[in-house]
């Protein structure tokens, strides 16, 4: 048992998940003993059995918020990246459109929401299009301070080697950026998840949205309180999942030569 | 503008004699360099490389010894006078027989690739394809003995090793010019020794053209064949030291009495021209 217990990556997985199965028995054991009712706040049997017999239509809801979430995130990541090419070739571009991605970045997407929802038809367009905004500055910054990060030796070695614009843009400034990139792509995926269900929420308070935020605000309506959790466990594993494949994606991409995701050598 | 005394022990006639049978890498022409901020770095400088000469730049800091080979390596302009490379302008540099290499006080490495596209760097930005590149680097890598690390990352490196890559990408363009800004500076004195000896070896035998710029005594000694003496306030040549000792050296120079001996004279020379009295400009 020693050695798997020294082991790092086994510390790291089993450890929050024994704390999180600690909690989960607290929550049920003394949940059964005070006899709270399920109306005001179920037991994670209670949830589990929901999340059972709710399946299908959860599953739908899921994939749906899904979809909006992924779709909103590529689309953050293609435009953020954009912006932050656009940025850096002229700090008079940045200097006249920082202002504006400040400004998106500001107003709450509830604010928004609405609106985006009025002017444009399709549901899945409009979910889509509040949650890119959402996740969208995140990768603006990032990927523009990594732009702009580059080693001074470096730039003056390539400057002296009288290498072009794009050269320098390929071979230096890009790979230099990635750990910046991957910094954003982590806030940003759940940011997007975010913007999803938020967006979800207000078109669904107008009845027009099938996705899990509408799934909670059904079974509010219902008072089906397992449901609602249910609903939730389900955005929350999303979220981390998202998460854990951008962590990984990172890993994947830096870990040979960047500090953040090389382990320490024994 | 020359500070060179008459009747010094090391004078420049010897220097002249070889000089004269070799054509020069880089002229230096009454080149000054002020800095928008209105410092002198450097008073007008007069400073002849020979081709095949080994020469190291020493002086107190400030002295514009850094600045000096900015300017050799056209990295930044002067403000008056003009350098002529292979008795032409820049402009023809990089061509056959008029390369230049620079090797900086850090390795500076791209951490993200592999001790090979370190090293093929150079080739890459100049557009050569890879199977024309590739076994020069072979050969670059194996120059500097890292033959069985080109498939490392640079973390995976010490700083000695880092260094020798840096070296091994300067030396795959195949310069006649090796411009070198303190590069053993941040290593050990064993590790910095190692190099020396090494980098000693490579000169003689491609017959490079190098400039050096150092805060070592010991590495200056070793490694030149003329040692300028740099003074601050304004920067300026305070006095040039040739160094006339069989090649290539290797330890035994180090632990010659001659060796000691050059070592006295320049820190004295070092010592005055630290002095603040050497200030004032004659």
């Amino acid at each position: 048992m020693k050695p798997l217990l020294e082991s790092e990556a086994f510390v790291r997985i089993a450890a929050p998940v024994a704390v999180g199965i600690v909690l989960f028995a607290l929550w049920e054991v003394g949940f059964r003993l005070a006899s709270v009712p399920v109306y005001l706040f179920p037991k994670p049997s209670d949830i589990f059995a929901s999340l059972l017999h709710n399946g299908p239509s959860l599953l739908r809801a899921l994939l749906v918020t899904l979809r909006v979430t992924l779709q909103a995130f590529l689309a953050a990541v293609i435009l953020g990246t954009l912006i932050a090419f656009t940025f850096v070739q002229s700090r008079a571009i940045e200097v006249s459109l920082f202002p504006y991605a400040v400004l998106l970045q500001v107003t709450p997407v509830v604010a928004i929401a609405p609106l985006v929802i009025i002017l444009v038809k399709n549901t899945q367009l409009s979910l889509t299009i509040c949650a890119t905004l959402v996740a969208l500055f995140p990768i603006i910054s990032n990927t523009t301070l990594g732009l702009r990060s580059v080693d001074p030796g470096l730039a003056s070695y390539f400057r002296m080697n009288r290498a072009s614009r794009l050269k320098t843009l390929i071979k230096l400034r890009i790979p230099g950026a990635l750990p910046y990139f991957f910094g954003g792509l982590r806030i940003s995926s759940g940011l997007s998840l975010i913007g999803a269900v938020v967006a979800e929420f207000v078109a669904g308070t107008g009845g027009r949205s099938s996705g899990l935020a509408y799934e909670i605000l059904d079974a509010g309506f219902t008072l089906d309180i397992p449901r609602m959790f249910a609903a939730l466990f389900l955005i929350t594993l999303t979220g981390v999942a998202l998460f854990a494949a951008m962590v990984a994606l990172s890993q994947l991409a830096l870990s040979n030569w960047h500090e953040s995701e090389t382990r320490a050598e024994t | 503008m020359n500070a060179l005394l008459p009747g010094e022990p090391f004078d420049e006639n010897a220097r002249q004699m070889t000089a004269s049978e070799r054509p020069p890498a880089v002229e230096v022409l009454s080149a000054e360099k002020v800095f928008s901020n209105g410092t002198r770095a450097l008073s007008p400088i007069d400073l002849t490389i020979t081709d095949g000469e080994f020469l190291t730049l020493i002086g107190p800091s400030g002295c514009g010894k850094s600045t000096l080979l900015k300017l050799i390596a056209s990295l930044i302009e002067p403000s008056d006078g003009r350098l002529l490379w292979w008795r032409g302008d820049f402009a023809h540099v990089g061509q056959e027989g008029r390369r230049l290499a620079f090797v900086f006080q850090e390795p500076t490495l791209m951490p993200w690739a592999r001790v090979v596209v370190n090293v093929r760097l150079p080739l890459e930005l100049a557009g050569m394809p890879r199977d024309k590149a590739d076994p020069l680097v072979k050969d670059a890598i194996a120059n500097v003995g890292l033959s069985a690390f080109g498939r490392h990352f640079p973390r995976q490196l010490s700083g000695g090793m880092k260094m020798r890559v840096s070296i091994a990408r300067a030396l795959v363009t195949n310069p006649n010019l090796l411009l070198m800004d303190e590069p053993f500076g941040a290593l050990d004195e064993f590790t910095r020794n190692k190099l020396d000896d090494d980098l000693v070896k490579l000169w003689w035998e491609r017959k490079l053209t190098t400039v050096f710029v150092t805060h070592s005594i010991y590495e200056a000694v070793f490694l030149s064949t003329r040692i300028i003496v740099m003074a601050a306030n304004p920067g300026r040549i305070f006095r040039t030291m040739t160094i006339d000792q069989p090649q290539p050296r290797d330890q035994k120079f180090r632990d010659s009495p001659k060796f000691a001996a050059y070592c006295r004279e320049l820190s004295t020379w070092l010592a005055e021209a630290s002095l603040p009295s050497t200030g004032s400009v004659s």
